[in-house]
């Protein structure tokens, strides 16, 4: 199954067409946090950092005197129809909570990954973060874009290059285990 | 016992409430902290041990840097227990509100209470109606807070049964959780209210959470097993475990009735206690 941790830093090249789907990864290096209204607004205005092999990560933090205090991972579903001008300028990773839809398994392959960090773990997180810009920060803490430099966080391959999907599995899983609730 | 002075019951509630939802954001309680570490050792999906892994690290720090584990630090909820001799005000509400202020300011909390409609941040978690308290008397003075998160609230459910569908209770159950698949951030723990009224159900499903979790009857067992067949596990990511305890609280109902409840929590299902000092 999965083999040992595999180590990473940003900006990613074409080293993550190698990962498959349940790999263990510690990513460090510049990551830059979006949510929906930083999405809309870099479709609109422009990506405000270099796109090319840069990761996403779909976080709201809790930033006190340009410091960490909580940056746990947001919900990514939310982001499904936002993200695919993101693969077409270069992007190679996302990175949130409770994978995505096949809009964009389909975009991530042959081009990138979805990474996913434990939802929750907000203090776990920030041990392994260090604020080091901001863009768009009229959108407010939660929506601006943060650039974070991450030290070896530890988070897993959820969808990869190949169309492989985790979280799609056990959604199917849990489907055909509910059937049996349902009428004939 | 002399009644204390109103002031004195005043700054005694407010600090055991600040001292409550900061234990309650920093520290899970032992029952919480027992059923995740099992789950953990007997979970057979590697990625979902990797997952654990991740939460009790997350724990752990959080413990250690006396900050909170989640940046949802919830809305509040309260339940007071009062004692014989201690009058039951206004005043009491008041206490909890100024705890909730200072563990927001000095915790710190984020500050999540909105008005319903215009969406206005009151920026100090406070509200019409917020914090919420429930008061029951007791015999000793007690203050509990549960930070209650949106992820996991978000997905709970409430259904008005036939009387005749007991044997459908399972199914609602197990639907609500299968709805919510990796958002609430599994594994769960899940509150079920069955009894009382529309309202009252769900009352009895939330109360259900504070129940030792480490402890289950054959029905909350069977409730547990087949959520844990969905395989939705750990952040929807496949496993062993999408819940680590269902807790039951019933009520009585009108005979032409058979409210359900389902409250949802996440992994964190924080809770803290604390005796008021007087």
């Amino acid at each position: 199954m999965t083999g040992p941790v595999v180590q990473l830093t940003t900006p990613l090249g074409p080293e993550v067409l190698r990962l498959h789907a349940g790999d263990r990864v510690e990513l460090s290096g510049l990551v830059y946090t979006a949510r929906d209204e930083a999405h809309l607004r870099m479709q609109k205005e422009g990506i405000p950092f270099d796109p090319k092999g840069a990761v996403i990560y779909h976080c709201g933090p809790v930033i006190q005197d340009k410091k960490v205090i909580a940056a746990g991972p947001t919900t990514s579903a939310r982001m499904n129809e936002l993200s695919g001008f993101l693969f077409d300028l270069g992007v190679r990773g996302l990175i949130g909570k409770g994978g995505m839809g096949a809009t964009v398994r389909e975009q991530l392959i042959g081009r990138g990954v979805y990474f996913a960090f434990t939802g929750g773990c907000a203090a776990l997180a920030s041990s392994h973060m260090t604020v080091m810009d901001v863009f768009f920060e009229d959108l407010g803490m939660a929506e601006a874009v943060w650039a974070i430099e991450l030290d070896r966080l530890p988070l897993v391959v959820g969808i990869d290059s190949n169309g492989n999907d985790i979280f799609g599995a056990a959604r199917t899983h849990a489907e055909a285990a509910f059937k049996k609730y349902q009428g004939p | 016992m002399q009644t204390p002075e109103p002031a004195r019951i005043r700054t005694a509630l407010a600090d055991a409430t600040f001292r409550a939802y900061r234990e309650a954001v920093v520290r899970l309680p032992l029952d919480v902290l027992k059923v995740i570490a099992d789950a953990a050792r007997t979970e057979t999906s590697e990625v979902a041990r990797g997952e654990f892994a991740n939460i009790l690290k997350n724990i752990k720090t959080a413990g250690e840097l006396g900050v909170p584990m989640c940046q949802d630090t919830g809305v509040p909820v309260i339940y007071l227990t009062i004692p014989p001799g201690i009058p039951f005000t206004e005043s009491l509400y008041d206490a909890v509100a100024e705890g909730v202020r200072r563990a927001t300011k000095e915790v710190p909390l984020r500050p999540n209470v909105v008005d319903p409609l215009t969406r206005h941040n009151s920026g100090d978690n406070m509200g019409e109606g917020m914090p919420a308290i429930h008061v029951t008397p007791g015999t000793t003075f007690t203050v509990t807070v549960l930070p209650k998160g949106a992820g996991a609230e978000n997905m709970s459910r409430v259904a008005m049964l036939l009387p005749s569908q007991t044997d459908q209770i399972e199914k609602f159950v197990v639907e609500t959780v299968y709805l919510a698949g990796s958002r609430p951030c599994p594994p769960v723990i899940i509150g079920v209210g069955i009894g009382s009224t529309f309202d009252g159900a769900a009352a009895l499903a939330k109360e259900a959470l504070l129940e030792p979790v480490d402890e289950m009857t054959a029905d909350e067992a069977e409730l547990l097993a087949a959520v844990n067949r969905l395989g939705i596990g750990v952040m929807g990511l496949g496993g062993d475990h999408t819940a680590l305890a269902v807790k039951v609280k019933t009520a009585g109902c009108h005979t032409a009735s058979l409210p359900v409840a389902v409250n949802i929590q996440c992994w964190a299902n924080r809770h803290a206690t604390v005796e008021v000092q007087l």
